[in-house]
């Protein structure tokens, strides 16, 4: 084709219209910190529209696989990114539906001979159209007991991530290390997973900042002394063990509530007003096992 | 004779993709879809045998079709339908059905009438494909 002749292709005029950028747009403002997470879907997201744009034209446009590997220490939104994930691809016509369902080796790996592959292939079918998601996936491999029925499972996910490419996209999600060893393990699954994104633990600042959109979310507010509090709470229980990032902040947001909750009510004597109802105090935040803790060392 | 039972069975053959559009419309009711088979379809026979579960919980119609796919492969000349159930109070019960499948050659119904007490007659239909054993029906 003359090149002079073709119509002018506008990949501006795609990604407006295919609605992707809300969704982008929203991964980035709902969403703190996960730098390389968004680098990465912003680059999955632009793969997919070059890909649309080129068939357009007649070019060879094979979909890309899109099987997902998401790393990462608890709390560090996997789960999260992952139900955005399906909304994107759904809004890039990669998928049909745009559903996520999430499941664990127990909805996959039945307990006796010929349980396990119906169980397995009725999950495939609720997912299809839409985005499986296997938390801790790792646990469907145990290489201790080599009767166990997870191989089954992996054999039955294998051929449907070759085989249903367009049905459905797979994530498997888990701690890094032991992840690896999954994949190390199975070269079958390490293959047909394209996409490996690490979600690295989140910094001080962003933890304050998620904190900070989760009591807008549930119509809260820090006072000043309080906010001072929480930025303290943080730093301490960072360095606690079983820290499991947006989860523990979200667990110590609501403990505080509690606590609030509390004092409103053991003074319920006094007059109550809209602003007291809705503000987290100081007291609520450092009432804390954690800072307990730190005067037991100190 | 062409069978006609269930929903637009005075139609033409569904295509697969009209089957699939039929099936995802019945997704986005909510009703759990099953797929059954029979090589008895007499008109009075209404418990047609279960190809595995009926599926709940589906959002997309690839899971079913894959199913219609794998009981047309394993009996190519029984009966195949698609029913979708709607679960909702006060329903319960299927909101269609139809067949997806049927043999090459159906030879429809015989009339058979009975002598009863005095001259009374008994009618009664009964199907020819039924005259061999189950499994050999509808053989070519």
């Amino acid at each position: 084709m003359n090149a002079a002749e073709a119509p002018p292709l506008d990949l501006e005029q795609l990604y407006r219209d295919s609605n992707v950028r809300e969704a982008i747009d929203a991964l980035d403002r709902e969403l703190v910190g996960l730098a390389p997470v968004k680098t990465r879907v912003r680059e999955i997201a632009a793969l997919l529209l070059v890909e649309k744009l080129r068939r357009t034209v007649g070019l060879a446009a094979a979909s890309p696989p899109l099987h997902m590997s998401f790393t990462g220490n608890p709390g560090t939104g996997k789960t999260t990114v992952a139900m955005r994930m399906a909304a994107i691809l759904h809004r890039l016509g990669y998928v049909r539906k745009g559903h996520l369902v999430a499941v664990t080796r127990d909805d996959l790996v039945g307990q006796y001979i010929g349980h396990t592959a119906p169980k397995t292939k009725e999950v495939l079918k609720r997912a299809i159209g839409g985005v499986l998601f296997i938390d801790e996936a790792y646990y469907l491999f145990r290489p201790e007991n080599e009767r166990d029925y997870g191989q089954e499972a992996i054999e039955i996910l294998l051929q449907v991530m070759e085989n249903q490419r367009d049905d459905l996209v797979v994530i498997l999600a888990g701690y890094k290390d032991r992840m690896e060893r999954f994949f190390a393990s199975n070269p079958g699954m390490a293959s047909r997973v394209a996409h490996h994104i690490d979600f690295p633990d989140y910094t001080p600042e962003e933890l304050f900042a998620i904190a900070g959109l989760m009591l807008e979310q549930m119509q809260y507010r820090l006072s000043d002394p309080a906010a001072q509090a929480l930025r303290e709470y943080i730093a301490l229980r960072r360095t606690q063990p079983h820290f499991a990032n947006a989860r523990s902040i979200r667990n110590a947001l609501d403990r505080a509530r509690l606590r609030q909750a509390n004092r409103l009510f053991e003074g319920r004597s006094g007059s109550l007003s809209r602003e007291m109802l809705a503000t987290i105090e100081a007291g609520d935040i450092r009432a804390s096992r954690v800072f307990g803790m730190m005067k037991e060392k100190a | 004779m062409r069978l006609t039972q269930g929903t637009f069975s005075f139609l033409p053959d569904l295509t697969d993709a009209q089957i699939r559009a039929q099936i995802e419309y019945c997704l986005q009711n909510g009703w759990a879809v099953s797929v059954e088979h029979t090589d008895d379809a007499h008109p009075r026979n209404v418990y047609w045998e279960m190809h595995g579960n009926p599926m709940f919980d589906l959002r997309d119609a690839a899971g079913v079709m894959a199913e219609v796919e794998a009981c047309r492969k394993t009996f190519p000349d029984h009966y195949v339908k698609v029913n979708a159930f709607d679960a909702t109070h006060g329903w319960e019960s299927l909101r269609l059905s139809f067949i997806v499948n049927r043999p090459r050659h159906e030879p429809g119904f015989g009339l058979v009438r009975e002598e009863a007490d005095g001259r009374n007659i008994r009618y009664t239909t009964r199907a020819y494909a039924t005259d061999s054993p189950e499994g050999e029906r509808y053989r070519v």
